[in-house]
């Protein structure tokens, strides 16, 4: 096994851009899940009161970002084919992906929508502000937190369940999927 | 027999239009000629302001006999607005109002002791986060008269010291933040 030094993917191959991405994104959800759920146990008197919940929303924007680049990577540059697998199995590996890319679009919309629910732009670790939308829905911001909660809950449960699928090709069916996504490739490629 | 109908005529509008009866008023809620705000301290330092933007009520007023009024209002706790979305979603959790389980507050007075310029202590019960209290508003008279559409008014301003803690909200707010003011703006209508 050796480190794929292509940065693009090709027919058998994930290349290293698309493996960064995704680890990068999957450490930032893996992360951001239980913050959100720290920040709120936070007192007021808190000295964390004015910094976690900053944090949270900067990688939460951050995983934003990356995700929109990893769709735009993906239109121009399809990732391999999939490994052979029972045809039942292979759609759910498929429905899985789509949902995780759906659950983390709908995650990052709806937490901006809390933060910027009075106008109020949102901060970038208090460098960079993104505006908030020219309009407002009633209790936005309770509306949009119910969602917030509903859709990172399914998204850290289908990342689970991802998870669990990719141990198992890994672990059970002894096939290559972990490994590509490791960007490792055969030593005699 | 002219000048009788006429006199009459006068006679009706001077009592539907005079202060000399007990009459009922509604709030004007519906045109905002009232407002039920809070003011807190932050940290100490300076006032934190807002209020609730969904309320209605009525009250009885009457200037001869001023002891005699009563005042009735429910609050939507959840229309609670601090001009901030975070701390308005903060306030309204099951934190502090927990407006999912208390979505309503409500006042009915039980005694009013007048003092000398049209104001005085407007005694009631205040039920708010579930719990009944029996609370006292220092109420000042602002004025009373003929609106220009034909209607007939009457506005006080009352200021009531509320504490949380005794109605069962324990959020750590810090010292200076134990006592809420809510500034009472009432205007009614005569109905």
């Amino acid at each position: 096994m050796v480190f794929n030094h292509k940065l693009t993917n090709d027919e058998t191959s994930y290349g290293w851009g698309p493996v960064f991405m995704h680890w990068l994104m999957a450490f930032a959800i893996i992360g951001l899940y239980p913050l959100g759920w720290y920040i709120e146990t936070l007192d007021y008197y808190d000295p964390a009161y004015k910094t976690v919940p900053v944090w949270h929303k900067s990688i939460g924007i951050l995983v934003a970002m990356t995700l929109l680049l990893r769709i735009v990577w993906r239109i121009f540059n399809k990732p391999p084919a999939a490994l052979p697998q029972p045809a039942p199995l292979l759609f759910i590996a498929k429905m899985a992906h789509g949902l995780l890319y759906l659950l983390v679009l709908l995650t990052v919309i709806s937490g901006y929508l809390i933060s910027t629910a009075d106008g109020r732009a949102i901060e970038l670790f208090n460098l960079i502000s993104l505006p908030a939308l020219p309009f407002e829905i009633d209790n936005q911001e309770d509306i949009a937190g119910e969602i917030h909660f509903i859709v990172a809950t399914s998204l850290i449960s289908i990342a689970a369940l991802h998870a669990a699928a990719a141990l198992k090709h890994h672990f059970i069916d002894k096939d290559t999927t972990l490994k590509r996504m490791l960007a490792l490739r055969e030593e005699t490629e | 027999m002219k000048t009788k109908l006429i006199k009459g005529l006068t006679l009706a509008t001077l009592i539907s239009a005079s202060p000399l009866y007990a009459a009922d008023y509604v709030i004007d809620t519906k045109g905002a000629h009232a407002s039920i705000e809070f003011r807190v301290s932050h940290l100490g330092i300076s006032w934190l302001t807002g209020r609730f933007n969904t309320f209605n009520g009525d009250f009885s007023y009457d200037a001869k006999n001023p002891a005699a009024s009563s005042i009735n209002v429910e609050v939507d706790v959840t229309s609670f607005d601090s001009n901030h979305a975070e701390r308005n979603k903060h306030i309204r959790g099951d934190k502090y109002l927990n407006v999912e389980a208390h979505p309503t507050a409500s006042f009915k007075s039980t005694s009013f002791t007048p003092n000398a310029d049209g104001g005085g202590v407007m005694k009631g019960m205040l039920t708010l986060y579930g719990t009944t209290k029996e609370v006292a508003i220092d109420v000042n008279k602002v004025g009373e008269g003929e609106d220009p559409w034909g209607g007939y008014r009457v506005g006080f301003s009352g200021t009531l010291e509320l504490t949380p803690k005794e109605f069962g909200m324990n959020y750590e707010l810090g010292p200076a933040a134990e006592t809420v003011y809510m500034d009472l703006n009432i205007e009614g209508i005569r109905k």
